[in-house]
């Protein structure tokens, strides 16, 4: 295990970014939700940062996985939570880091069941690439690329770090 | 058929521990019952968005099997499957007695080469399920929806649920079972979902000729004077008296009935102030229960029915889960023989 940013730094690239393309794009009431775990903790500090209204939204997309059919269902899901109406409303959608792209697919669709939004912008503080859908984030807070062994993890709530974990070595 | 299987496990769990049948509580730890509890949580807020639908079960068909009929259970477990996008089918069986065996076996193996994935199965023989699932169809997963005496177990969590929301917890619980015990499968599944989760006290109020033989092997104690029975209790859930199953006088009349064990709010006021009431439906007003107390500020009666959906949707979910891992297991290990 390696401490290997420095997550202020990445905050700060995400608060950026967020700012430029809300201000790019005339959004100036969004709503934010953040995708379980790791997203969640982010969310808190981000939308603090950015000034966005409170309550922010929580997604679990354990019951929207693609693998269900291979691995069942999570064990440990808990409820989403989404306190304010999503219809016609800019949403900003945080996760810890994105690989596949299918954790993003799932949480678009459940939002979707929530109504309809105007737009959603995708902030992730890490992108590792390897994608495997058609999903790009609008914001990141750092790009990486892995070896097959390791893997990276966010820690938190309170403080936040990034770790690198080697495995099979 | 029997329901005295004495480890069920082999047949309900995967190799790795998860639920693939759901067929009774016996054998299942505190911790899966819980998982079953938490997962129903966060289906309870699926029920609360506009729409109210999640894709698990998209692509599966559902065949909800009533070999005895239900309107609460069976309608509850068909919006449960088509909240998970699943296809449903529904069937009510009239079996004739003579046939019985043979015709299910049948019609069961019809209705799984129209590839189903689970049956949902209401029979009024005990161990009904438990025989489909180990020799009809054990590739398809079976939830037990109630199966003559033995078991109900999708109503025990579905009342388990609504006690953890309104208590917030099991352990220091005092909760008593009252009325027909011994035509209850309800009542078995609770009993023996209150001790797995850790509650005080399980108390069955009952005249002798409504309680099973062996009812203290059961894990509860047992009153017959209702008046005593009532102290104390943070919950009571009242049984429907099975006018239908009654063999013989095992009653003086209703009224008599009524008058002993009946919920009135004067026997209410007897238990702690907290009290909730329950009862599985549906309710026989004036026989068991007090108008005014099913309506009253401790009912929790219409609490249940909605929990249910949630209940049958984390069940269905789980059990199909389990199902599915399992088939990619067995893939996985037949390619490896094949390579």
């Amino acid at each position: 295990m390696t401490a290997l940013f420095d997550i202020n730094q990445l905050l700060d690239e995400l608060e950026k970014g967020l700012r430029r393309i809300l201000a790019e794009r005339g959004i100036e009431d969004p709503v934010l939700i953040g995708i379980r775990t790791g997203g969640v903790w982010l969310a808190d500090v981000v939308g603090k940062r950015l000034g966005v209204a409170e309550p922010f939204g929580e997604l679990d997309i354990s019951f929207y996985r693609d693998d269900f059919s291979r691995i069942g269902l999570n064990p440990k899901v808990m409820p989403s939570s989404l306190p304010f109406d999503t219809e016609g409303r800019d949403i900003i959608l945080i996760d810890d880091v994105i690989m596949s792209g299918r954790t993003i697919r799932a949480a678009m669709n459940e939002i979707f069941d929530y109504g309809r939004p105007a737009s959603i912008v995708l902030a992730t503080l890490i992108d590792l690439g390897a994608r495997e859908l058609p999903i790009q984030p609008d914001v990141v807070g750092s790009s990486l690329a892995l070896e097959a062994h390791q893997r990276i993890k966010l820690r938190g709530p309170e403080p936040l770090s990034i770790e690198l974990q080697e495995s099979g070595q | 058929m029997t329901a005295t299987d004495p480890s069920p496990n082999h047949l309900q769990l995967t190799r790795d521990g998860q639920l693939r049948h759901f067929l009774t509580l016996d054998g299942l730890g505190r911790e899966l019952l819980t998982d079953i509890l938490d997962t129903a949580d966060s289906f309870i807020e699926v029920g609360e968005r506009s729409i109210k639908k999640v894709p698990l079960l998209r692509g599966r068909t559902v065949v909800n099997l009533f070999f005895e009929s239900s309107t609460r259970t069976r309608s509850t477990f068909e919006l449960a499957a088509k909240r998970l996008s699943a296809d449903v089918l529904n069937l009510d069986i009239n079996t004739s007695a003579t046939s019985k065996g043979e015709s299910l076996s049948d019609t069961l193996l019809n209705l799984e080469a129209m590839a189903s994935d689970m049956f949902v199965v209401r029979h009024s023989q005990s161990g009904a399920p438990h025989f489909i699932a180990e020799s009809v169809t054990p590739g398809v997963a079976i939830i037990n929806a109630g199966d003559g005496r033995h078991a109900h177990p999708t109503q025990a969590m579905l009342d388990m649920l609504t006690i953890r929301q309104h208590k917030g917890r099991f352990d220091g619980l005092k909760v008593a079972i009252v009325g027909d015990v011994l035509h209850s499968r309800v009542a078995r599944s609770q009993i023996r979902a209150l001790n797995e989760l850790g509650a005080e006290e399980v108390r069955v109020i009952a005249p002798g000729t409504l309680l099973p033989r062996d009812v203290e092997n059961l894990g509860c104690t047992v009153e017959y004077d209702m008046s005593k029975g009532m102290k104390d209790l943070d919950v009571v859930i009242m049984l429907r008296l099975q006018k239908e199953r009654m063999e013989g006088a095992l009653l003086p009349s209703e009224r008599e009935f009524y008058r002993l064990y009946g919920l009135s709010q004067d026997k209410l006021a007897l238990a702690r102030p907290d009290c909730i009431v329950m009862h599985p439906g549906p309710i026989n007003r004036g026989v068991e229960i007090e108008s005014a107390v099913a309506d009253g500020p401790q009912s929790v009666i219409l609490n249940q029915v909605t929990n249910g959906i949630a209940i049958r949707m984390a069940v269905m979910s789980m059990a199909m889960g389990g199902q599915m891992a399992e088939r990619q297991h067995k893939q996985i290990e037949n390619e490896e023989i094949r390579a």
